[in-house]
């Protein structure tokens, strides 16, 4: 995902390369990312591209924002009703 | 592959407690069920479903459910649950989950308790959507619940 927003649009061949782990396993990993609407790939003569679906990217982060902040809000209760009572 | 931005939630808190007590408001049911806002009974227990209404103003036709995984007592707390509230009614069996892991350690002045939410990027981002308990407009509820809470218990 990180190589993908920086280097923007790779084929498998050149995501493989340099990481270590199988061809096999990437692909696995981007179908779920495609699955979850982050990624998507595209055609480029008979080369199959993949590259950030940035609006859903952005959407994902903001959804994760607002989770993050319902945990802290329990977790601030959490805080509050275990310390509270040691007054 | 490292993990994306998109997967995971960290958070860690320090409470002026000694571990025993926090394990106690993690995995007692009554007490649980007061900071997260649902309502279970029962006893958490390794591989035991648990469920029951969520009690967020405006939510509570909704259910909240986890499985839970590993309990090493005063260490280590893992459940696994679909990251919304959840429509009795249908059948979420299939979809995937979110990993929720509460880790203990003792430190000076208390307990740091570290909290994990990962798999994000494995669940349907519509379904991420609707956020487990409330959402934004819930926050300003939730604020007001805090500051009742505290005067409450000064």
């Amino acid at each position: 995902m990180a190589r993908l927003s920086a280097a923007g649009p790779l084929s498998i061949t050149r995501l493989t390369a340099g990481a270590d782990v199988t061809r096999q396993a990437i692909t696995k990993h981007l179908n779920i990312l495609a699955g979850a609407g982050l990624i998507r790939d595209i055609r480029v003569g008979r080369e199959r591209l993949w590259e950030v679906e940035t609006r859903q990217l952005e959407e994902a982060r903001r959804c994760l924002d607002r989770i993050s902040g319902q945990w802290d809000e329990a977790l601030q209760r959490l805080k509050l009703a275990v310390e509270g009572e040691e007054h | 592959m490292n993990t994306s931005s998109t997967d995971r939630i960290e958070k860690q808190v320090l409470i002026k407690a000694p571990r025993k007590r926090v394990w106690r408001a993690l995995t007692d049911t009554g007490e649980f069920g007061e900071w997260f806002r649902v309502k279970i009974s029962g006893h958490f227990a390794p591989g035991k479903a648990i469920s029951g209404p969520v009690l967020h103003p405006g939510y509570e036709h909704l259910t909240w459910s986890v499985t839970v995984e590993k309990m090493e007592p005063e260490r280590f707390f893992t459940w696994r649950w679909h990251p919304h509230g959840i429509d009795p009614g249908k059948d979420y069996s299939h979809e995937p989950t979110t990993l929720v892991a509460f880790e203990l350690e003792e430190v000076p002045g208390g307990t740091l308790l570290k909290v994990t939410e990962s798999g994000f990027d494995k669940i349907p981002l519509e379904r991420r959507e609707q956020a487990f308990r409330g959402n934004s407009e819930g926050w300003s509820i939730q604020v007001g619940n805090i500051e009742r809470y505290v005067s409450q218990h000064p």
